[in-house]
């Protein structure tokens, strides 16, 4: 199979129109006719599903919290990019464009970053629309501010809510189309398997998590919007019940995954107290717009970070990166700091950390600036810690937090399954192998708001109607076999707990697919992974039954997803033998550490095919053309 | 610390449910409240009782899906907190705690500490919205809003939809969450269309689903782990005086 990426031919900047033109339409009348399943109600699928349902189709949404407002987009705090140059200080679609394949260190298709781009504006204009209330100025215009590097300032936000007022606006989107009859959501309800017949998808397999019923639903195209893998690492910033299920199985059906291995360390998150941790707190990026971040000169420094004085101290992002300091890119950043604790230079009760220090912005602008800008994040990190952060430098540490791989799509946002398209964090578009901070948020509603809308209606028009309904002996088959997993994980009957194996796959993952990798550690994780998978399948503990709501039954099949899915990730980290963006291979380096890229050999997308489990799964690759963004080392300096 | 916890079970809507007793031990400090639970439900696990089934997702403070009134307050005693954010450094060793679910008649348990709060979006899906389609917003920028009109929306969209504001009132009233999206759109220019409408959209719903009435205990306030004011009642009584007014 060769992946075709049907990207619109013409200059860059016309392909969207080009293509919007070309695309085939379901006459208005018509829409009625044709149904959608879309899994997931984040950001991606909520704006989806409204704005599917605005048009007209017939939408069934799902998701596994009790309502879709408490999907995981809810948690982001730093905000939402767009290409509006309200500041008048040389953005435009181009330049969000270019950082945005720069930053994925150009592994990224050209045309869909551009899309991106190009939608971003309309994205802010439907949200203002909605009621989101995004930070303004005293004349009443929309406040910026710059993110994560950017030298420019394109970043709105909702004070460090960004996420949830965004998702609140499309989840209001979404309630106005359940009240209108449109859209039928299914909360608390969970998919396990996704059902494609003749080489096409027709509907997926849930589960009541509350009666514990299994059912089948189809439709005319299914669309998942299921969020990222990072609980892949167990530790992560990610919500408890992020998982990679959906996703999972619909690679086992045939969807290819590309990828996998790039999966992005967040710099600042409030290093680990102890062994019972159950996730991991992001502390806004926004706080590296003033605070410092440093270590020790000295190893094993144990004084008091107030007590050391400003010559033992080093400010080793400002040191390394003078261009860039503290604001340099995550990836970097987060590097950074696991050399200097490798060094033994780390700080905290467990020497796994680094300062973050305020107070050279406090004497600068005041305390009460600080608590105007960043007041709520340094409750929170009072709240967790028990230490104020206006004395005392905040303790930071990076973490698990975005996974720029995904199921592989095409322009259309289709998956190499026709009639299955893959949106948000879920797919691998746009990012490459890092992504900026602020683009998730975009990304998500830019595919769920403005692409999926046009391209679902080109689907339709050509594919027609399913011509296979929920009756078909296809989705007995499948509510068969996840009967029988789902009784399996209850009578094993060992001493672990699915939990227990999640922590034990996630220090693998840490130590061995983490920040840094090396042919060795990944080889071992070969070898790991299944030993552990066989233990699951012979000793896991799951007590109740499967007739009620019953948590560790969920967490099992979760679980044992992940047990598959980390596999394909060592491969393709093994795969790679380059460092780029987020993927670091230790043995591709330069001489100063910095990460080498080889253009010439792996300028291409990964895309794995399912063949077996524990069996290598074969890779495709879609290769990269850059015909707009020059290939250049990213260099911070 | 070993603790001892009091911890409401109850296997399904129908059960009748009963507190059961059960020994948290050696408990640190740095743990979350939820953390102290995973804790508790490991050990459970080991001794064959099936674990206790609470609600909980981004264990942040945003989400607003945990939900465990300890102690008799909602989400505990520590003000602007959600259970997720509370921390065994404000126990003590030795402590006994009691662990239940929101209670209200609109919020029927489902198992355990997970209650149904499906109400809440139903109140949503009845005006809490800008009948606004996709692609049809105009520029951003365009209809410029005061600081302080977006300041007043963003204090009363802070909330999270958490509950705890039913659970502490003692007629289990909704107010305090019915009028922080009441108040949010009608600060701003694009909720002045739809305005009447959604007020009194949004209250038959709130009755409707069997909510009480505000009879000003200001408890509600005290609870909400994002301190939304009450006084967002007082506007949502005045928009709604004013939706009737209007004959709309
Ligand atoms: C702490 C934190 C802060 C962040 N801050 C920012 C930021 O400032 N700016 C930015 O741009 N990005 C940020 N991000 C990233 C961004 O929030 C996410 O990438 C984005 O919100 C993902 O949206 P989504 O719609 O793809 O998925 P999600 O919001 O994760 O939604 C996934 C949906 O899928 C459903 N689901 C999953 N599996 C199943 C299943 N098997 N069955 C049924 N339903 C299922 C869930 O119920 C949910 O509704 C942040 C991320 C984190 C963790
Ligand atoms: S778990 Fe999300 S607010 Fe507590």
């Amino acid at each position: 199979m060769t992946l075709e990426s049907k990207v619109p031919s013409g200059p860059i900047a016309d392909k969207w129109d080009n293509h919007r033109f070309q695309m085939k339409l379901v006459n208005p009348a018509n829409k009625r006719k044709y149904s959608a399943i879309i899994v997931g109600t984040g950001l991606a699928g909520a704006s989806a599903a409204a704005s599917m349902a605005e048009l007209g189709y017939n939408v069934k949404a799902f998701c596994y919290q009790d309502t879709p407002r408490r999907a995981h987009s809810i948690a982001a705090q730093g905000g939402i990019n767009a290409a509006k140059n309200y500041q008048n200080d040389g953005d435009s679609i181009y330049r969000l464009f270019y950082d945005t394949v720069k930053g994925g260190d150009f592994r990224s298709r050209e045309a869909n970053v551009y899309r991106l781009a190009q939608v971003s504006t309309a994205i802010i204009d439907q949200c203002v629309a909605q009621g989101v209330p995004f930070a303004r100025e005293y004349g009443g215009t929309l406040a910026n501010r710059s993110f994560g590097g950017a030298q420019v300032s394109r970043t709105f936000y909702a004070r460090g809510q960004t996420g949830q007022q965004l998702l609140l606006g499309a989840y209001s989107a979404l309630c106005r189309q359940i009240a209108a009859g449109k859209v039928a959501m299914y909360p608390r309800t969970e998919m396990l398997d996704l059902v494609v017949v003749d080489n096409r998808a027709r509907g997926i397999v849930v589960r009541d998590m509350v009666t514990g019923e299994i059912s089948s639903h189809s439709a005319d195209a299914v669309i998942l919007a299921t969020g990222g893998y990072g609980n892949v690492f167990y530790l992560s910033t990610n919500a408890k019940g992020c998982n990679v299920t959906a996703a999972y199985r619909a690679y086992k059906k045939g969807a290819f995954f590309a990828n996998p291995c790039f999966t992005q360390i967040h710099p600042t998150c409030i290093p680990q107290s102890g062994d019972y941790q159950s996730k991991l707190t992001l502390m806004s990026e926004s706080l590296r717009n003033d605070g410092r971040i440093w270590v020790p000169k000295k190893k094993d420094d144990n004084r008091h970070p107030n007590d050391i004085p400003e010559e033992e101290r080093d400010y080793y992002l400002e040191r390394k990166y003078p261009s860039f300091g503290n604001l340099a890119p995550r990836d970097i950043s987060s590097r950074s700091a696991k050399e200097v604790v490798d060094e033994g230079r780390g700080i905290g009760p467990t020497g796994v950390g680094v300062y973050l220090d305020f107070r050279d912005a406090i004497n600068r602008l005041g305390k009460d600036a600080i608590r105007d800008r960043y007041g709520n994040l340094f409750q929170m990190y009072e709240r967790i810690t028990g230490e104020d952060p206006y004395e005392v430098p905040m303790r930071i540490y990076p973490a698990s937090h975005y996974t720029m791989g995904g199921l592989w799509v095409d322009y259309n946002l289709e998956s190499t399954i026709p009639g299955l398209f893959v949106l948000g964090e879920a797919n691998f578009s746009d990012h490459g192998a890092n992504r900026l901070g602020a683009s998730a948020l975009m990304q998500g509603l830019a595919d769920g708001y403005f692409v999926i809308p046009y391209t679902i209606g080109d689907y339709f028009a050509r594919a027609g109607n399913s011509d296979v309904d929920a009756s078909h002996k296809e989705f007995a088959n499948v509510e068969k076999e996840v009967e029988e997993r789902t009784r399996k994980y209850l009578s094993i009957n060992g001493k672990r707990t699915p939990d227990s194996f999640h922590r034990e796959l996630g220090k693998i993952m840490w130590e061995h697919c983490g920040m840094n990798r090396n042919e060795q550690g990944l080889k071992k994780a070969l070898e790991k992974i299944p030993a552990l998978r066989e233990e699951f399948w012979e000793n896991l503990l799951v007590l109740g039954n499967d007739k009620n709501l019953n948590q560790t039954l969920e967490l099992a099949g979760r679980v044992a997803d992940f047990l598959e899915f980390a596999e394909i990730m060592i491969y393709d980290a093994l795969t790679r033998e380059e460092s780029c963006g987020a993927h670091f291979r230790e043995e591709y380096q330069t001489e100063e550490g910095e990460a080498k890229r080889d253009d010439e050999n792996f300028s291409f997308v990964s895309a794995w095919e399912f063949t077996g489990v524990g069996k290598k799964p074969n890779l495709h690759k879609e290769s990269l053309e850059f015909e707009n963004v020059q290939l250049a080392t990213r260099s911070y300096k | 610390m070993n603790l001892t916890l009091y911890v409401w079970r109850q296997k399904d809507a129908n059960d009748k449910g009963r507190m059961e007793k059960y020994a948290a031990k050696d408990i640190n400090e740095h743990m979350s409240f939820l953390e102290m639970l995973d804790v508790v439900n490991e050990d459970l696990a080991q001794q064959g009782i099936e674990p206790i089934a609470f609600d909980h997702d981004c264990r942040e403070g945003i989400c607003g899906t945990c939900s465990l009134v300890v102690n008799g307050r909602p989400h505990g005693h520590e003000t602007g907190t959600t259970v997720c954010q509370l921390h065994m450094r404000h126990f003590k060793d030795g402590d006994s705690i009691y662990i239940e679910p929101w209670r209200a008649k609109a919020f029927p348990v489902v198992r355990d500490l997970i209650v149904d709060r499906s109400a809440f979006d139903r109140i949503m899906q009845a005006g809490g919205f800008v009948s606004v389609n996709t692609g049809s917003a105009q520029d951003a920028n365009s209809i410029p809003i005061s600081k302080e009109a977006a300041d007043t929306a963003m204090d009363a969209a802070a909330c999270i939809g958490c509950g705890a504001c039913v659970a502490a009132c003692p007629n289990a009233s909704a107010m305090l969450f019915v009028s922080a999206k009441i108040s949010q759109l009608a600060s701003l220019p694009q909720g002045q269309a739809e305005r009447e409408r959604r007020a009194r959209g949004m209250i038959a719903q709130m009755d409707a689903e069997g909510f009480g009435n505000c009879t000003n205990f200001y408890e509600c306030e005290a609870a909400c782990p994002k301190e939304i004011p009450v006084k967002f009642i007082a506007k949502m009584n005045r928009e709604y005086m004013r939706a009737l007014a209007k004959g709309k």
